[in-house]
């Protein structure tokens, strides 16, 4: 007897047909009917129609049948709410029939079955499986707890499921125990808080019996569960892993994996000299060596957590480098995740062999692989010392193959080793410029175009090079564009005699013709600089670079403790956080990895010091990825920003600040224009200056990047600044043009917290908030010493982030900070350092200096930091803008006890620079409508709704809309949260940790 | 967790399609399709991210099936299931194929119920599926009391993998012990890489609830019990011989999951309840003092631009009484390969234009020898800048013995509640080495 039949009919009529078999009185007859009907639902055909002759099969005692039924009311119930109900009894009935394989069924079907109505009649089923004699019932009944919960979690919280729950993990039967656990988990994901697990040393214990016990699934349940677990002390540590290290021989690569999540996570706690740490260590290689001979799906997912536990800890895996050489049949995924393990494992011990098979590799068909390959030649050189020079012949072996993507790499690869090793390979320099033709990617042009200028004075055609880019300049990315002119300005520095002519090209070419702001930008800066004092733009242009370290690529440490935390999980494979890739608020809580017990303190402690020096050892991102090769133009080193700024009080500063970022743009507008032609005639030869002080700063104005990047110099106070009315006292006014009413209330801002704990920073604690005062964004810090010796020579850097946040001027910190002292500095910071976007989107990387070392931390900023205080709108173009509003710019959300009535919620709002454009009372609803400005000039536009009812209990609707550009990119969860921070605090601080939504 | 289970035929047309969480909605189906299965560019990584919903992919000849989700999920364990879910729906209908899909798609949506309940993976051992999801929907409708719920605590029980009651009346014990073993050499024939990956596999037809113990020449154990001196397993191995290598040093091994791991951790015993019928026992990698049953040895010149002369010769290095079958060697050719002139001393070897290759077989040959071929490549000219890669030679072959060196020292078998003894069982072992990717580059 086949089934496929079921699959071939497609003629008319057919539902009519259905109808009748479904309705016939032969049993066999529904049930062929009842075959084919979930034959069509397969294939995506509309069979709800059927419904109620479907439902009316369901009453049978044919099992398979029943089976069918139950299938078809899964996928229909929700469509027909109505009519659900008609099946509900059946359910009643079967969860008390003598056999558990129904009443198992039963449990196991009503769970899927999502109509709101039906949900209540089925707890009192529930509840009686859930204490079902037989353990297959219970274990269906313990899953189906976790359904309901995704249901109506209120349902299940009033009717007492969780603690029933909670009991079955003392259940006899370890499978129940294991679907138990994983229903907990789910229903604590959404319950960040709840203690809903309530893990303690004596719910572990039954958990690791049970983990002997269960199935394969059952065992990854209990694992994974565990590793949310913090131990107290390395004692406990210690006894969990040991109870857990059998895992490591299973079979189910899950469970191994699910195991080295558990050992990695709970080592951290183990004190680095106990000899159960070591034998921990060698006890991880060989499971996961064993990984790689799974099915390559499994490889992939073992690979990309290799790739992660490598760089947390490299002593696991460091001798085993020969089995991630790559065979020549691995599926592709397979071979570019292992090039990359390999490169990390790189040494001096074993680079012959790694050189040898990256060679072999550069040879292969696939050309994302033989990229790869090249390229990881190049980190090769760069990680390996000794290995430079072999590296750099193999390159250019590879180069002499003409193939050409694989040239293009080689030179993208080389000008890094120029980068790392200055001065020493420069005699390859000539068959590179051999190959200039060939090159038509960006980023190899680019690379090319850097080596050109960097090495101007030992290429004697450097400038006809240079001038044949110039040609299609405007056809040329913009990475290219700004390489080019940084090369010329480069080669005009260093032959001034014959290339004049060239650098008054690209100049002009730069800012004239181009409408890129950061061209044009940077193409004013050369020309001011070469224009007014040459020697310091040679200062500036030709300085020394610091030389690029070793290890490239890493990933942010914060990031990989919290992936280590995620092993064998998604998160894993993708390296980004679950809230990168997960909606709404489920399983996005941060995770960390426990700190180690005992030795905390001391930085000098050599488990400290290992963590620290993974850090300090290798800098992250070194080898600029593309477009910021330029990166070395002013800023790469860590030193403050330019050394020019007179330590001017800070208050004062500030406003200098102020002036030059956002009023002048605005005062100074009109005149731009005109200000850069001007430009141009003055500088038509780069002489020595004409003009005055005193048109640079207005010149400066013009473009206000340029403004702060100079450093806010109050010499630049431009003469149409004096004609503002309020220079000297409220410069606040300034920004309050729009708004009529008057702050009544100050932004929110959050208290302190810890960014760097001592432990991770050589007893450096650094913690700290950010805050908007009067137009300003300040990164308040407070500075604790905990170390026995003094600090001094503090600075601070930001890696580049979502909104360009950017120190305005360098860190002013009362030196030096000695042992047990604390300082507090506030430091304004700008938004127009240079721009990417992070994940999440207001994450801020900051590496701070002192004269120990560098240290790494990040730190999320709210995002009502960036609105700005010239977000008001004018009615009638909120009123246009509105209706123009696609609808997938759209989020709406709740807001749940919010003690405020409009004209308060207003209020304080409007003390975050959210402001109230209009309001209107609708019944007992006022509706406020509000506009709110990003410091990019991105719009947000909301309409706010509020019952004015009930004063008390007052429920906020929020809808936001938002305008063009980076919107889609923010997650809804970061909206509702800043919103939601703004309104409820102070009253409700709490909340603002949590996602609510 | 899995929010929904797709199959599709290699059209892309869905052949089932389960959903387990309401996240997972009707277009999920239709994402995957045009985005994997007719996507322009082929696929390069078996998980996809498509709109915050993430696919997982396995593909059984034309047939794709996908698991989906919109959470974190444990992506190990999800391809787990999907192997799994393989194997299962071949135990119950043969190969996975359209026809056979189709076939059984009742059985298959039955099956699915049962073994992954919203998304989480259930006991999923065909032994135990087998004894209450059959074909025959009616026929578990006529289990007693007494078989129901023998059924839910087998299902649900610790040995969730043997029912209760299996009687033969001839005890009898099949031992395979299956290596690959994978080498990479350099033309110089410098070792890279080599290692051996092995399984055993035991075909057990043993009555009631048997205790059983395996034991081999693992260097651990036996170090052990050197030291020890008075245990009464040592030096006497019931089943095969103790010739050769004394003990050898495995790096790692897993076990199926009737073996007590945490017996394994503490004494290196394994100690197990084994599944009726055919299962695999353990699998297991050693990297040391490998027998390369094979050594290649090449030799490819190139004469002018139109000419590649290969000359490659092959040892075998085993004793001389045992017999390798199966030998196949490949010789990679140029793309632009126009004629192949081929001379070997044993076994014939024929150039296949459709593999780019020259492939030459050997039926048998014993240990201890040498043989040869030479072959005249003539090219087409061609402009084309790019050297030819040259692709490793590989060799397929099959030996009578364990490439490893390991040996199966005993496996008792303990029933008590039975009456018949650990001699009355008739064991047999067999050894089988074959060729993994075994690759000499030239």
């Amino acid at each position: 007897m086949t089934d496929s039949k079921y699959f071939t009919t497609t003629k008319k009529g057919e539902i009519f047909e259905l109808k009748a078999e479904l309705n016939s009185d032969k049993k066999e007859k529904k049930k062929e009917a009842v075959k084919k009907v979930i034959a069509s639902m397969t294939v995506g055909k509309d069979v709800s129609a059927l419904f109620p002759d479907v439902v009316n099969c369901m009453q049978t005692d044919n099992l398979e049948l029943k089976k069918l039924v139950y299938l078809y009311l899964m996928n229909y119930a929700k469509s027909q709410p109505d009519m659900a109900i008609m099946a509900v009894n059946t359910f009643v009935k079967d969860c008390e029939d003598p056999n558990p394989l129904i009443r198992a069924l039963a449990v196991r079907t009503m769970g899927c079955i999502r109509v709101d109505k039906i949900t209540e009649y089925l707890c009192e089923p529930l509840r009686k499986c859930l204490k079902d004699e037989d353990p297959y019932v219970r274990k269906t009944a313990a899953v189906c707890v976790a359904k309901l919960h995704d249901i109506n979690a209120q349902l299940v919280e009033d009717q007492g499921f969780l603690d029933t729950l909670k009991d079955l993990i003392s259940d006899s039967n370890p499978m129940v125990v294991a679907n138990a656990v994983a229903a907990l988990s789910e229903i604590a994901e959404s319950h960040p808080n709840s203690n809903l697990l309530d893990l303690n040393p004596q719910t572990i214990n039954k958990l690791l019996t049970a983990l002997n016990e269960c199935t394969e699934w059952g065992q990854i349940f209990i694992l994974d569960c565990l590793a949310n677990y913090t131990p107290r002390d390395d004692r406990e540590s210690q006894s969990i892993c040991e109870r857990v290290t059998p895992r490591l021989s299973h079979a189910n690569s899950a469970v191994v994996l699910s195991a080295v999540k558990v050992l990695m996570k709970f080592m951290e706690m183990l004190p680095k000299d106990l000899d159960y740490y070591g034998t921990l260590l060698k006890k991880l290689a060989p499971p996961l060596v064993t990984l790689l001979s799974a099915e390559p799906e499994l490889q992939y997912v073992a690979l990309r957590n290799i790739n992660l536990i490598v760089q947390k800890r490299p002593e696991i895996l460091k001798h085993e480098m020969k089995v991630f050489f790559v065979k020549y049949n691995d599926p592709i995924y397979v071979k570019l995740e292992k090039l990359d393990i390999m490169i990390r494992l790189a040494s001096q011990a074993n680079i012959a062999q790694v050189l040898a098979e990256l060679k072999e590799y550069a040879t292969e068909v696939d050309v994302d692989f033989v990229r790869k390959a090249v390229r990881a030649i190049g980190r090769c050189a760069i990680k390996v010392e000794q290995s430079a020079e072999r590296c750099v012949s193999t390159l250019l072996d590879l180069i002499q193959t003409k193939v050409n993507y694989v040239v293009q790499e080689a030179i993208v690869v080389i000008k890094d080793i120029f980068r790392k090793y200055p001065n020493k390979y420069e005699s390859v320099i000539a068959t590179l410029c051999e190959n200039l033709d060939s090159l038509d990617e960006p980023e190899a042009r680019a690379a090319m175009i850097w080596i050109v200028g960097e090495y101007a004075e030992r290429i004697d055609n450097a400038d006809e090079l240079l001038e044949s880019f110039l040609e299609g300049f405007h056809d040329e990315s913009t990475q290219v564009q700004l390489q080019l002119l940084t090369a010329i300005v480069k080669l005009f520095l260093k032959k001034p005699t014959e290339t004049q002519e060239l650098v008054q090209q690209v100049l002009s070419l730069a800012t004239q013709d181009s409408d890129n702001p950061d061209l044009r930008d940077r193409g004013y800066i050369y020309w001011r600089l070469l224009s007014t004092d040459p020697v310091a733009a040679k200062e500036v242009v030709l300085a020394e670079k610091p030389l690029i370290s070793e290890e490239t690529d890493l990933i942010e440490p914060t990031l990989l403790d919290e992936l280590i935390c995620h092993i064998g999980t998604l998160a894993s494979v993708y390296h980004k956080p679950p809230s990168a890739f997960v909606e709404g608020g489920r399983g996005v809580q941060h995770k960390r990895l426990p700190a180690r017990a005992g030795s905390g303190e001391s930085a000098e402690s050599p488990d400290v010091g290992q963590a620290v020096s993974a850090v300090s050892d290798a800098p992250p991102a070194v080898i600029p990825s593309q477009g910021d090769l330029l990166g070395d133009l002013l800023n790469l080193d860590l030193a403050p920003p330019t050394s020019n700024v007179p330590p001017v009080p800070s208050s004062m500063q500030m406003g200098a600040m102020d002036l030059l970022g956002g009023g002048l743009d605005s005062l100074m507008g009109d005149e731009s224009e005109t200000s850069a032609s001007h430009y141009r005639t003055e500088v038509q030869s780069p002489q020595p200056p004409e003009c005055s002080e005193r048109e640079l700063g207005g010149d400066v104005g013009g473009s206000p990047a340029m403004g702060v990047s100079l450093g806010g110099a109050p010499v630049g106070m431009p003469a149409g600044l004096g004609a503002a009315p309020a220079v000297g006292g409220g410069l606040g006014d300034l920004f309050d043009l729009g708004g009529g009413v008057g702050v009544t209330a100050g932004s929110y801002i959050p208290p302190k917290t810890v960014w760097l704990p001592a432990m991770k920073a050589k007893g450096l604690e650094i913690s700290g908030t950010f805050a908007r005062r009067s137009g300003v964004i300040h990164m308040d810090l407070s500075f604790t010493n905990k170390a026995m010796s003094v600090m001094t020579d503090f600075a601070i850097q930001f890696n580049k982030n979502s909104f360009g946040l950017a120190p305005a001027g360098p860190l002013q910190v009362l030196t030096p900070l000695s042992p047990n002292q604390t300082v507090d500095v506030s430091l304004p910071l700008s938004t127009t350092g240079p721009v990417m976007k992070m994940e999440p989107l207001n994450n801020l990387q900051v590496a701070v200096k002192n004269n120990i070392d560098v240290f790494y931390f990040s730190c999320q900023y709210p995002i009502s930091l960036l609105f700005v205080e010239d977000g008001k709108m004018d009615r009638q173009v909120f009123l246009a803008t509105w209706k123009d509003i696609p609808s997938e710019n759209e989020a709406q959300f709740q807001i749940k006890d919010c003690h405020l009535n409009s004209d308060a919620a207003s209020n304080k709002l409007q003390g975050s620079n959210i402001f109230t454009v209009a309001k209107r009372t609708v019944d007992t609803q006022d509706m406020l409508y509000q506009s709110v400005k990003l410091t990019n000039g991105i719009w947000m536009l909301a309409e706010l709704r509020i019952q004015t009812g009930n004063p008390n209990s007052t429920d906020l609707e929020v809808g936001v809309i938002f305008l063009s550009g980076l919107n889609s990119n923010l997650p809804s969860s970061r909206r509702r949260t800043s919103w939601h921070a703004l309104l409820s605090a102070p009253h409700h601080l709490s909340l603002t940790t949590q996602s609510v939504f | 967790m899995i929010g929904g289970l797709f199959i599709y035929n290699h059209k892309g047309e869905v052949l089932i399609s389960r959903v387990y969480r309401d996240d997972i909605g009707r277009n999920a189906v239709d994402a995957f399709r045009v985005n994997v299965i007719h996507a322009r560019q082929q696929v390069r990584s078996p998980v996809t991210n498509i709109a915050r919903t993430s696919f997982f992919h396995v593909k059984r000849s034309n047939i794709w099936l996908a698991a989906v989700t919109k959470q974190n999920v444990n992506a190990a364990m999800v391809f787990e299931f999907l192997y799994k879910m393989c194997d299962v729906m071949t135990a119950y209908f043969g190969k996975i194929s359209e026809e056979n899909i189709k076939n059984n798609f009742v059985l298959i949506y039955e099956l699915l119920d049962e073994i992954l309940d919203f998304g989480y993976p259930q006991n999923s051992e065909t032994g135990a599926l087998k004894t209450f999801i059959t074909q025959q929907g009616i026929k578990s409708q006529h289990h007693t009391k007494e078989e129901q719920s023998q059924i839910t605590s087998q299902v649900t029980g610790q040995i969730g993998w043997r029912r209760e009651g299996i009687k033969y009346r001839r005890n009898e014990l099949f031992l395979d012990v299956l290596e690959s073993v994978n080498l990479l050499m350099s033309p110089q024939g410098q070792v890279l890489s080599a290692h051996v990956s092995g399984r055993v596999v035991m075909k057990s037809y043993l009555s009631g609830m048997p205790e059983c113990k395996f034991g081999m020449n693992d260097k651990i154990v036996i170090d052990k019990q050197g030291k020890g001196g008075t245990t009464d397993e040592a030096g006497k191995s019931e089943l095969g011989g103790s010739s050769g290598k004394q003990s050898i040093a495995i790096d790692d091994c897993t076990f199926h999951q009737c073996v007590r791991l945490s017996k394994f951790d503490s004494e290196r015993s394994i100690s197990f309840i084994p599944p009726d019928g055919e299962y695999e026992l353990m699998r297991y990698r050693t990297t040391k003092d490998i027998i390369l049953p094979f050594r290649v040895i090449p030799l490819v010149r190139e004469v002018g631009r139109t000419k590649l002369e290969v000359k490659v010769v092959i040892k075998s290095n085993f004793k001389p009484s045992l017999l390798a079958q199966k030998i196949e060697v490949r010789i990679p050719t140029p793309l632009n390969t126009s004629g192949v002139q081929v001379i070997c001393m044993k076994g014939k070897a024929k150039y296949k234009a459709s593999e780019n290759a020259i492939v030459w077989k050997i039926k048998r040959m014993a240990g201890m020898k040498e043989s040869q071929i030479s072959a005249e490549i003539e090219l087409l000219p061609t402009n084309d800048k790019k050297k030819w890669a040259r692709p490793p030679i590989s060799m397929n072959f099959e030996v009578p013995f364990a490439p490893s060196g390991l040996k199966v020292r005993y496996l008792k078998v303990f029933e008590p509640k039975l009456n018949y003894s650990d001699h009355d069982v008739i064991k047999w072992v067999r050894y089988i080495g074959r060729s993994g990717i075994y690759e000499t580059r030239c």
